[in-house]
């Protein structure tokens, strides 16, 4: 007997072709690559201090003595008032944490495809894969800076008696988007940045200077209010700034520095989550073809 | 059309354009007019120029083509050996195989993940120690974290790199690195491995366990090995079926030994009538006394069991005392030696000499060889020869696979080698 048998045909796994789509994000792809995304944050923890006599403790050495530069500086030398009850050097240490993780999230990440070309060039991966992992190892260093924020905090409040208003608000539950916007705007940023310095590589030296130009106008150093009193006319350059609209909200759910506005919040938050929208778009059109220019 | 669910890989008129020299302000000039032309609908003006990718000849345009129009299918459980000169596109096609790079046309259909080993130790990070680069590399290439834990000590077993492995990498020697690295890429379990001269590196027993590992995952698990080597042996070992490419095209396509040939035979250019001996058929220096000029054949192309004939120019420079040897050395494509002839010793008397060589009744099979011939002094008997001159890859010549009577002996397999020995059995009971 003559059993016609159905020729059993597979599909096509995938194709890999020259076309590409607008957002051709795989998210399932990612989430299988979810344990590389994982060793890289290690790796860049642990390799980080690697024979360094201090090791970690140059994440508390770091935004201390810029602070205390700060406060000499800015405070006691250019005399900008951080408002009553509020130790200047505090004020500062907020700015600068805050500050820290999203310059360390755009600088991080905006050499990407540069500094990575090498397995790039070697292995396939999604690439999204290595910039995220510079956003969440740049997590942790956050996490101690802020841990060393919160014991300063803590001796001012209770050793000293210069923190009187100095009093965190209602408002600090909504903390971790500040952070999620924060990680977001520097991820898309700087995606943005290394996509378009594979080629053409001008860029490259306008990140070094532009990121401290960028912190400047970021109301680090200063409150927003007293930079509007002094310099109006240049005031909406640093107004409209998200990374202002963050830095203002993280010093005012902390110390309580400044006032807080929904709009602000949804402000910073439309504008972080836009870059980053755009960020990857830009990225995963470059990263077909970056091995070609780079 | 009903594809073969057989085939695992299809790869489509691939084409991959590079632009040659350096990126400056005549590449934006380029890139606004390709964008021009994009936004308009039009064709990438670039697309249409470009000449085909010949890396020794000048060029007129600024674009090549690094691989033209590849069209080849891949069954499961094969081992496609990937073969070509230096810059003949192979290590492109396997980057667009590989991802890494998009190709310009054309399509690569696929019905199994697909897994590179491209130069190992990439991803390897120096300040960790063996085993964090276990898992970082198994991760790169795809594993997940209990994949690998599950395979950790067959992985450490297998390099050979036990004492180390919690020692950071960067006081590995390139060796171990290679092993750690190939024995991470060994244990992935991807339908389709793709593999790029890994084994130039690693010593001998490191590059046997190597070539059996590839060969217990194509045969014992039925994986596709994708294959690029410059080693001919290890692509005749190991591979079931090869492709020839030249200037970003495919020329050749069979299985692994006539692949090998095809390429060997093209690759090198050795006269078969007549060749006038150039400082590139040296190897070493001469002692300047004699010098081999010409050797030439009366018949390059000869049959199973013929003689040899070659007739070899000599020119005497120096007076020289006592007598001359003159010997060769028959290798097959592969440059390995079959065999050697050493001729009676002789005396020079003239400052031309003419000297006809014979080699009678040879046992070689089908195939092409050639010869090195050397001309020393000295005595045969203690083999305290001085070399005079030499001529590395002197003259070629051609064994078909037929007797002189039209008759062929037996059809040979080239995997028997290369001479045919000719054999008696006498049944004693």
């Amino acid at each position: 007997m003559k059993v016609n048998k159905p020729e059993i045909v597979q599909d096509w796994l995938y194709t890999i072709s020259p076309k590409r789509k607008l957002i051709d994000l795989n998210f399932k792809e990612i989430w299988r690559y979810r344990d590389l995304l994982f060793l890289f944050v290690k790796r860049d923890i642990i390799t980080q201090y690697k024979q360094t006599i201090l090791g970690p403790l140059w994440y508390f050495i770091q935004p201390l003595f810029t602070s205390v530069i700060f406060t000499l500086i800015f405070n006691n030398l250019a005399s900008i008032p951080t408002g009553s009850g509020i130790p200047s050097f505090l004020f500062n240490l907020a700015g600068i944490t805050s500050w820290n993780y999203f310059s360390a999230c755009l600088t991080g990440t905006s050499d990407t495809f540069k500094a990575n070309q090498n397995i790039f060039g070697k292995v396939y991966f999604p690439r999204v894969i290595t910039p995220l992992s510079v956003v969440f190892s740049n997590l942790l260093k956050f996490g101690i800076q802020l841990l060393v924020f919160i014991s300063f905090y803590i001796y001012f409040v209770f050793f000293t008696n210069q923190a009187a208003n100095a009093i965190p608000q209602s408002a600090l539950v909504l903390l971790p988007f500040l952070i999620i916007f924060m990680g977001l705007f520097g991820l898309g940023f700087g995606m943005i940045l290394s996509s378009m310095t594979t080629k053409y590589r001008d860029l490259t030296f306008l990140i070094s200077f532009g990121v401290q130009l960028l912190m400047y106008g970021s109301a680090v150093m200063y409150p927003l209010s007293y930079f509007k009193e002094k310099v109006p006319e240049y005031s909406w350059l640093v107004e409209y700034n998200p990374m202002t609209t963050i830095i203002e909200l993280f010093r005012y759910m902390t110390l309580g520095v400044g006032a807080f506005s929904l709009n602000n919040f949804l402000y910073a938050g439309i504008i972080s989550v836009v870059i980053f929208l755009v960020g990857l778009i830009i990225f995963n059109k470059t990263e077909k073809s970056f091995i070609d220019t780079v | 059309m009903i594809e073969h669910s057989d085939i695992i890989l299809k790869a489509e008129n691939i084409s991959k354009q590079y632009r040659l020299g350096l990126v400056g302000t005549g590449t934006i000039s380029h890139d606004l007019n390709r964008w021009w032309h994009r936004i308009r609908g039009k064709q990438d003006p670039y697309l249409k120029v470009g000449e085909s990718n010949d890396r020794s000849t000048k060029g007129q345009s600024e674009y090549v083509w690094a691989l033209q129009d590849i069209n080849f299918e891949v069954k499961r459980g094969e081992v496609l050996g990937i073969i070509g000169k230096n810059g003949a596109g192979k290590s492109t096609l396997l980057k667009i195989l590989s991802k890494v790079t998009g190709p310009t046309t054309g399509e690569i259909k696929t019905r199994g993940r697909i897994a590179s080993l491209l130069e190992v130790g990439t991803g390897f990070h120096g300040e960790m120690t063996g085993r964090e680069n276990i898992y970082l590399n198994g991760a790169i290439l795809g594993m997940t974290k209990k994949e690998i834990a599950s395979k950790i000590d067959e992985i450490i077993d297998f390099s050979g790199c036990e004492r180390y492995i919690d020692t950071p990498v960067k006081r590995y020697s390139s060796g171990m690195t290679v092993r750690l690295a190939f024995a991470v890429a060994a244990f992935l379990e991807p339908e389709i491995l793709v593999i790029d001269e890994v084994l130039a590196v690693g010593d001998a027993e490191f590059q046997k366990k190597a070539i059996g590992k590839m060969q217990d995952i194509s045969r014992g698990d039925g994986r596709t090995v994708l294959f690029v080597s410059h080693n001919m042996a290890a692509v005749k070992s190991l591979c079931t079926r090869g492709v020839v490419l030249e200037h970003g095209k495919v020329v050749f396509e069979g299985n692994q030994i006539e692949s090998v040939n095809f390429y060997l035979s093209n690759s090198k250019k050795i006269e078969r009538r007549e060749s006038i001996l150039k400082p590139s058929h040296r190897q070493r220096k001469t002692s300047g006394l004699v010098e081999l000029i010409k050797i030439s054949s009366k018949e390059p192309i000869v049959c199973v069991r013929s003689n040899l004939n070659f007739e070899i120019l000599i020119k005497r420079h120096k007076k020289i005392k006592g007598l001359l040897n003159l010997s060769g050395t028959i290798c097959n494509q592969n440059e390995e030696a079959i065999g050697s002839f050493f001729t009676k010793p002789f005396e020079i008397i003239d400052d031309k000499m003419i000297i006809n060589l014979s080699i009678n009744n040879h046992n070689l099979t089908f195939g092409e060889y050639f010869i090195n011939i050397s001309l020393s002094k000295g005595s045969l008997a203690d083999s305290n020869l001085e070399d005079l001159d030499h001529a590395y890859e002197a003259i070629g010549f051609e064994v078909l696979s037929e007797t002189k009577d039209k008759n062929s002996i037996i059809k040979w397999n080239k995997i028997w080698g290369d001479v045919f020995f000719e054999s008696n059995i006498e049944i004693v009971q």
